[in-house]
């Protein structure tokens, strides 16, 4: 991994003569900073996270006695009660319900829009372009106060469906773009191919199409996921009925609720809930979040 | 990562973009019934979800903000730019803006500094013998420091604010067992002088990681001949960094600009979750939190919008301001690239 950054030739081994012994030295002290620097900051990531986790095993009590200490003993109360109290378990659900949901949806249509609009010409195309910037780069809270009237006029306030649709809608623009450029870059000739051998457009799209999008959806996918599964305004704004509470809407009920009303045992536990599966996650398909980072920076 | 994804990442990083204009629609095409029904649902179908939930409360809110609407009344007056001249005269929204504007300038640019030091440092910061490379254990760092990105924003402020708290917190407890005994309750989230400073801190430790990444990838796009020639040249790792690879990496430090601009001027989550009300003396109040406790709590949707506008105004300026900066200090001369 660490070595591929020059895949091409070795380099040349004739640093300027001479310099030799200096910059084996100069190399050491290179080294120490960076390594110190680096080490500093992954101490600043880490530790915060491994509190957390030793906190959630801790009661109310011995979270306040000491942040050091080990819990006295090892107990999944808090998970309990955090899961079923303070109903951290109804949220999940709801969660993936409306990631699941909208995740489908936003990868189906953004990748039929971003389709039509790389490889048909038709009068309006830059319109619609521009359209979607404008969606990418005006912030969502212009939109918020509107948004809440035009769910509550269609009667989808306060409902799963309501939600999802909305973040179909604001998870749009970003898919389309990505796609947009991948769309461009497949083969004329195979789309050729395919009305040759007598493929409507429907066809062509979905057996011949999309099937070659796989790796470009692949990319696009992890990122719409992690950001509508961090989404907090357009849920706190537009959803609340307190059966309907995503995750994270029941995190910010533990940040808004008075600090001695709050049990901070089940906050954390709360937390571990919500991190450990993604984090989980990322750390198997690391490898591939890297490359489509690295394909996202071609737009 | 094999070798294919990183010469992917070469492609996709500095490549030249393909220009090619799709040659399809100069086809004439009949207008079968596969084909229209084709465009209805491939382009009328997402258009119409994206024009009824983000265009159109886009065009209402620019309307809302001139008039008195409270949002549960049929009627309400037109009063033009009357909102717009109730903000400037309204102390705590512009205080509001001021918070904002600060955390819009320090957020952006210490998250970037950050990110290209360690995307330098993991990258090209090796040894300055033999192959052009990293320094040892790259990868580990990489993958600590994406942690915070699949974090959601919302847990990352309670985690912190969990971290800065007075007597239970782990930074204090940190402190006071080294011995700073000033620090013993104290209220970093609670004080005028540190509450601001403290929240950007947080929104930057979440930042890090994603930039460092997209930079990591830019950067493997530099040619590894032009960083041998810069060192046959006697440039050492300190003046390859600054002359060759954040000069040949603009286009990518101006997009991530952006992107953490916008970020940073919504700040919502982080500010909601870390101090409520707004901190002491609104020392981090920002436009948002402001604008939604107009509109969702006090039903003013006409004044809310108002600083929706504003808001919405502030983001383009800024973004124009980053294509200024980058024009103006050289961005144009890289013809090709730009």
């Amino acid at each position: 991994m660490t070595t591929v950054t020059s895949t091409g030739t070795p380099a040349p081994p004739v640093a300027a003569p001479g310099r030799n012994g200096e910059t084996a030295g100069g190399d050491r002290a290179v080294a120490t900073v960076s390594h110190t620097v680096l080490i500093l900051w992954s101490i600043i990531v880490i530790l915060p996270l491994l509190w957390t986790l030793l906190s959630s095993f801790k009661t109310s009590s011995e979270i306040f006695a000491s942040p050091f200490a080990l819990p006295a003993e090892w107990s999944f109360d808090n998970y309990v009660s955090a899961w079923s109290e303070a109903g951290i378990g109804g949220m999940f659900l709801n969660t993936v319900i409306v990631v699941g949901f909208a995740l489908v949806l936003v990868m189906l249509l953004g990748g039929m829009c971003a389709y039509v609009l790389a490889r048909f010409a038709f009068p309006g195309r830059r319109a619609i372009y521009y359209l979607m910037l404008a969606g990418l780069t005006f912030p969502v809270f212009l939109a918020i106060v509107p948004l809440f009237f035009v769910l509550r006029n269609i009667g989808m306030l306060n409902t799963l469906p309501g939600l999802i649709l909305t973040y179909v809608a604001f998870a749009l623009p970003f898919t389309v773009f990505f796609l947009y450029s991948f769309f461009r870059g497949l083969p004329e000739e195979i789309s050729e191919a395919a009305a040759v051998d007598g493929a409507g457009e429907w066809r062509t799209f979905f057996q011949v199409m999309l099937p070659m999008a796989r790796p470009g959806m692949a990319s696009v996918a992890i990122f719409n996921f992690l950001g509508l599964w961090n989404q907090f305004l357009l849920p706190v704004a537009l959803n609340t009925d307190q059966d309907n509470y995503v995750l994270s809407q029941g995190m910010a009920g533990f940040a808004s609720s008075a600090g001695y009303a709050v049990d901070f045992g089940s906050l954390f536990a709360a937390v571990v809930i919500t991190v450990v599966p993604v984090l989980i996650v990322y750390v198997i398909f690391q490898r591939q979040l890297q490359g489509s980072v690295s394909q996202g920076t071609m737009k | 990562m094999t070798a294919t994804d990183a010469s992917d990442a070469v492609a996709a990083a500095v490549g030249p973009r393909r220009r090619r204009l799709p040659s399809r629609g100069s086809r004439r095409r009949r207008l079968s019934f596969d084909y229209v029904s084709f465009m209805l649902v491939f382009l009328g179908l997402p258009l119409a979800i994206f024009l009824i939930f983000v265009i159109w409360p886009f065009i209402q809110a620019v309307f809302y903000s001139m008039t008195d609407w409270t949002g549960f009344t049929a009627e309400f007056n037109v009063i033009g730019l009357g909102n717009f001249e109730k903000l400037i005269n309204d102390p705590i929204f512009m205080r509001a803006m001021g918070n904002s504007i600060k955390i819009a300038i320090v957020v952006p640019l210490v998250t970037i500094v950050i990110a290209l030091t360690f995307a330098t440092l993991i990258t090209v910061g090796g040894s300055s013998r033999g192959q052009i490379r990293g320094i040892r254990n790259s990868s580990f760092y990489r993958v600590v420091s994406f942690f915070p990105y699949v974090i959601p924003a919302i847990v990352i402020a309670l985690i912190w604010r969990q971290m800065f708290d007075p007597s239970a917190g782990l930074l204090n407890g940190i402190l006071t067992g080294l011995g700073f005994d000033q620090f013993e309750s104290y209220a970093w989230l609670g004080k005028v002088s540190t509450a601001l400073p403290v929240t950007m801190f947080v929104i930057i430790w979440g930042a890090v990681g994603f930039y460092m990444l997209l930079f990591i990838a830019a950067i493997k796009g530099v040619p590894a001949e032009t960083l041998e020639a810069a060192r046959i040249d006697g440039a050492g790792r300190f003046r390859s960094a600054v002359s060759i690879v954040i000069p040949l990496i603009r286009d990518n430090v101006q997009t991530a600009f952006i992107y953490l601009g916008i970020m940073a001027l919504d700040a919502f989550v982080f500010v909601q979750a870390l101090n409520p009300s707004g901190g002491p003396d609104n020392s981090t109040l920002v436009m948002s939190q402001q604008l939604f406790r107009t509109a969702f709590t006090q039903g003013q949707f006409g004044y809310a919008s108002a600083m929706g506008v504003v808001l919405a105004i502030i983001t383009l300026l800024f973004a124009a301001l980053v294509f200024i900066i980058n024009w103006a200090t050289g961005g144009r001369d890289e013809g090709g690239r730009a």
